[in-house]
């Protein structure tokens, strides 16, 4: 036996006694969760080390010589503005997809469905950059001629039109492409735990099949497709390479979504420019990062808080 | 478009109807109206250059107003609203197929032009035009990636060990939170991580295969953890019980007992999250880098991989540009065949290794 | 091999809930004990509490002393996985570990403890456990099928076999016929009528038939209401219980007079 004598706290504590082999390794898990929780502190940390030097730089030795925050900023626009588009699009549509699924594909093939959707977010981002540069960006190009022709007086469309089709508006949408099965995924969970008794009964009142979403069943799943769409959204701020690849960028900040100058974004100015830094510009990147970091965590956090609360009445689990 | 069980169609008022029965469009009618739509789509389009999908997206819309409309005429606004709702839901998914379609189509198409034996052996030393391949790229993706699982799988197990099985209070809380928040890390940011932190140990401008494979397990760790706490959690109660009642000590219980019970979920999960990082590409630009020979140690200067081959391949095409983009399209193929290949690994796992009950 | 188990003002709580207050009774060897009582009045709990079960719970403690011929099972350096091995324990749900076969759960508790044994030494246990618990002659051909393959009743009986396999002095059951028909109830009834020779057997059940055929002594257990603490209203041999019980709340709860 190898039970091991502790300090003896008389009854009521009575967990004197515990095993080597339990101690060892309730220890390591105990450890490897502690772990994780110092690599995230060490991802802000580092960033930060890295940092430093551009943050404390003079304004003219930062890439554009007009400082950090003048480098940053139309790099912000830029993500915001693909990721903010990727989400007007993809919501709806992912919302869509999972009540067909959920409640209006033929049973039998529901759940093959959803595993097709599934597979759209297995594609690795650098395929969707590819698909986008060689199908996409060039099939949007009449688009990008109307849009500039007759939603003109849009800034968004405010042109000149692009001629390759590499602009912020198929940028988002191809990131839409890839947040639908994240949002779909989560929609897809929410809406098919909308109490049964609650659709029966929408059900036996006479209401359509839509009354009956609309009455039992959005109510219940509003605050996922939120969550969803937020955590989406984190995505797509994120992306980098079909960003990188797609995207004809590196202009200032503009509005304008069909324009062969766009603004970057963070991560696809990191992934364009990080190779062939050196010195300062290695850091003023990892700055860069360091926002990115900073604005998805946000997000991330924002969107946990409101799975969290759901979770926390909704009696599930 | 309808697939809701259909009444004879009847009178309201006629004698012998058991309920008041209700008007309904005829089983053909919104088959015919789409077709209609569709016909005059076809005319819309034609008339700016004939194109199938403006004749598909006219034809879509205006059966759709078509079935609205005579819906409400025929049936009233609420069973009306009820078609429109029906055929916006199975557009979207509709809309969803097209890029799949489109994406798998094109890297199959583009991307069989060098799936030969060649691709597969040889790597890019000293290959400026045609020929060529990815041999050292794709050895490069399996060891970093096996590299990222050795560093991951176990801290990931572990942790949600200790979360299903020994976690309490705040600590539990706040490693589900902040697992949950690192799941949203952007790729990008663990590559600079990683890159900041061996900066600070070797020094700058350090290229090495473990960098790309401890900047993938920052975005590997937090999947692993989340897919096998879900598993473990699955496991009854009522068997870690009965071990202990056996006077097996908890550590043994769970090593002996629980996770043998999960052992398919786990794989499933552990094979899903492999899928995951397989194809990332960004962190690997900014910590491997790319060579063009065959370095197969993540301990000594950069590596080839598949991601970042075929990125630059497509993005930096040399002299004879073809070549050079055939190659990038027959490594986005061979991406998504190991990623689609691991999924389907990942299934079967949990279809054979799952403990079979009897009841 | 069968103990005695002697219990003294024994106080259970989970976190600061007092679930069951101030036990005393002495538990006879080689007899059955029956624990009845209404739901929720705590007779599984102090059940549980007997081989440190309980503490499988986070927050729960006792205060009090559980006495084995003379070993204290909460004292500071007894070690609850000791004590389980000594008290074994049948649940209410068959739960044979599905990862293993009828065999290998027999000896699942020697096995995981990594207790190394010749095979036919093993074999030899599992037979005499199999035997033990009425089984032998139902599995002796598929002892290399899943447990979980089994009928329920063959399920829970597998479960007596893996408990006695590890030759405990007591065994613990709680409400083991439940989830069964009537007729492996009986099979298990009879099963624990041979087993009493050997063991000093507690069950908790709810059916008062039960109680009255297999035991020798019962106890009773009682709530005053909802958040009070379960009693052990009324020890006595069951004869005596079941037509003349010295409380009246027993004789209540037995009629069936009982809110």
């Amino acid at each position: 036996m190898t039970a091991t004598k502790a300090p003896t706290p008389s009854p009521p504590q009575q967990r004197a006694v515990r095993r080597l082999g339990d101690r060892v390794f309730a220890g390591s898990a105990k450890g490897s969760g502690i772990f994780i929780l110092l690599v995230l502190a060490g991802v802000a940390a580092f960033l930060v080390s890295e940092a430093i030097p551009a943050l404390t730089a003079p304004a003219e030795e930062i890439p554009g010589g007009e400082g950090l925050t003048g480098y940053v900023a139309p790099l912000i626009v830029g993500t915001l503005l693909g990721a903010v588009l990727a989400l007007l699009v993809a919501t709806p549509l992912a919302v869509g997809i999972a009540l067909y699924i959920t409640y209006y594909a033929p049973r039998r093939i529901a759940a093959t469905m959803g595993y097709v959707i599934d597979l759209l977010a297995a594609i690795p981002s650098v395929v969707y950059g590819f698909w986008g540069l060689a199908v996409l960006a060039p099939a949007l190009v009449p688009f990008h001629r109307w849009a500039a022709d007759d939603l003109g007086w849009l800034p968004f469309f405010a042109g000149p039109a692009s001629a390759s089709g590499r602009t912020m508006l198929t940028v988002g949408l191809v990131l839409a492409v890839m947040i639908l099965p994240i949002i779909s995924a989560i929609a897809r969970e929410v809406f098919s735990q909308a109490p049964a008794l609650h659709r029966e009964a929408a059900l036996a009142l006479g209401a359509t099949r839509w009354e009956m979403i609309k009455m039992a069943v959005l109510p219940y799943g509003r605050s996922g497709v939120i969550a969803g769409a937020m955590l989406g959204l984190g995505r797509a701020l994120g992306e980098t390479m079909a960003v990188a690849i797609v995207l004809s960028g590196g202009a200032g900040a503009t509005l304008n979504l069909i324009g062969s100058s766009n603004p970057s974004t963070i991560a696809s100015n990191i992934a364009l420019r990080f190779p062939e830094a050196t010195g300062i510009d290695v850091n003023t990147l990892v700055a860069s990062g360091l926002v990115l970091f900073v604005i998805t965590l946000a997000v991330n956090m924002l969107a946990r808080w409101i799975v969290n609360r759901r979770a926390d009445f909704s009696g599930a689990n | 478009m309808s697939t809701e069980t259909q009444s004879p169609v009847l009178v309201a008022g006629e004698p012998g109807a058991p309920i008041r029965a209700r008007r309904r469009l005829p089983r053909y009618a919104p088959l015919g109206l789409y077709a209609a739509g569709i016909a005059l789509g076809a005319a819309l389009s034609a008339l700016t250059g004939f194109s199938t999908a403006l004749t598909v997206v006219y034809g879509a819309v205006l059966g759709t107003l078509a079935v609205y409309a005579g819906s409400r005429a025929v049936e009233g606004g609420r069973k009306a609203t009820d078609r429109l709702v029906t055929a916006l839901v199975t557009t979207a998914f509709a809309i969803a197929m097209i890029p799949l379609v489109s994406l798998v189509y094109t890297v199959l198409e583009k991307g069989l032009a060098r799936f030969d034996a060649t691709f597969f052996s040889n790597s890019m030393y000293r290959v400026v035009g045609e020929g060529g391949g990815a041999y050292h790229a794709i050895f490069g993706t399996l060891i970093i990636t096996a590299l990222t699982a050795v560093i991951s799988v176990p801290i990931g197990l572990l942790t949600a060990i200790y979360l299903v099985e020994y976690g309490r209070g705040r600590l539990k809380r706040a490693i589900t939170f902040f697992v949950d928040v690192m799941t949203g890390i952007p790729s990008i940011v663990a590559g600079l991580f990683a890159f900041a932190l061996f900066t600070l140990v070797f020094g700058n401008d350090v290229r090495l295969g473990v960098m790309g494979a401890v900047a993938l397990s920052v975005l590997m760790i937090p999947v692993v953890v989340r897919s096998c706490e879900e598993v473990l959690k699955l496991v009854p109660n009522e068997l870690r019980e009965a071990s202990y009642a056996l006077g097996v000590p908890k550590w043994r219980t769970v090593v002996k007992v629980v996770l043998p019970t999960a052992v398919a979920g786990l794989g499933t999960g552990i094979t899903l999250a492999v899928a995951r990082v397989v194809g990332e590409t960004a962190p690997l630009l900014v910590t491997v880098g790319l060579i063009t020979g065959t370095n197969l140690n993540p301990f000594d200067g950069r590596m080839a991989t598949l991601p970042v081959f075929a990125y630059y391949q497509l993005t930096q095409p040399g002299t004879a540009t073809q070549a050079f983009l055939d190659r990038a399209w027959t490594a986005a193929l061979l991406l998504i065949i190991l990623v689609m290949a691991l999924n389907v690994v990942a299934r079967l796992i949990s279809r054979f290794f799952a403990p079979k009950t009897g009841r | 091999m069968a103990k005695r188990i002697e219990v003294s003002d024994l106080n259970i709580y989970y976190g600061n809930f007092l679930a069951v207050e101030g036990v005393n009774v002495s538990i006879e060897p080689r007899s059955i004990t029956a624990l009845i009582g209404p739901s929720g009045c705590g007779k599984s709990t102090f059940l549980r509490s007997l081989n440190r079960m309980h503490e499988v719970i986070p927050g729960a403690r006792v205060e009090g002393k559980v006495v084995m011929d003379g070993q204290d099972l909460y004292s500071p350096d007894a070690d609850p996985v000791d004590v389980r091995r000594q008290i074994g324990m049948v649940f209410q749900r068959p739960n044979p570990f599905p990862t293993m076969s009828i065999y290998d759960n027999v000896v699942a508790g020697n096995r995981l403890n990594n207790r190394k044994m010749k095979k036919a030494e093993s074999d030899e246990l599992v037979e005499r456990s199999l035997r033990g618990a009425n089984l032998w002659n139902e599995v002796k051909d598929r002892l290399d099928r899943p447990g979980s393959s089994l009928s329920g009743g063959q399920q829970q009986r597998l479960c007596i076999a893996r408990a006695i396999a590890v030759e405990p002095d007591v065994l613990l059951m709680d409400e083991p016929c439940s989830a069964l028909d009537p007729i492996s109830t009986l099979a298990i009834e009879d099963l624990m009528a041979e087993l009493k020779d050997r063991y000093t057997i507690v069950i908790v059940t709810h059916n008062m038939q039960q109680a009255a055929r297999v035991s020798e002594s019962t106890g009773f257990f009682n709530l005053n209401g909802v958040g009070q603490p379960g009693r052990l209203i009324e020890f006595n041999p069951t004869e005596k219980i079941f037509s003349n019980p010295d409380q009246k709340a027993t004789e209540d709860y037995i009629s069936g007079r009982f809110g």
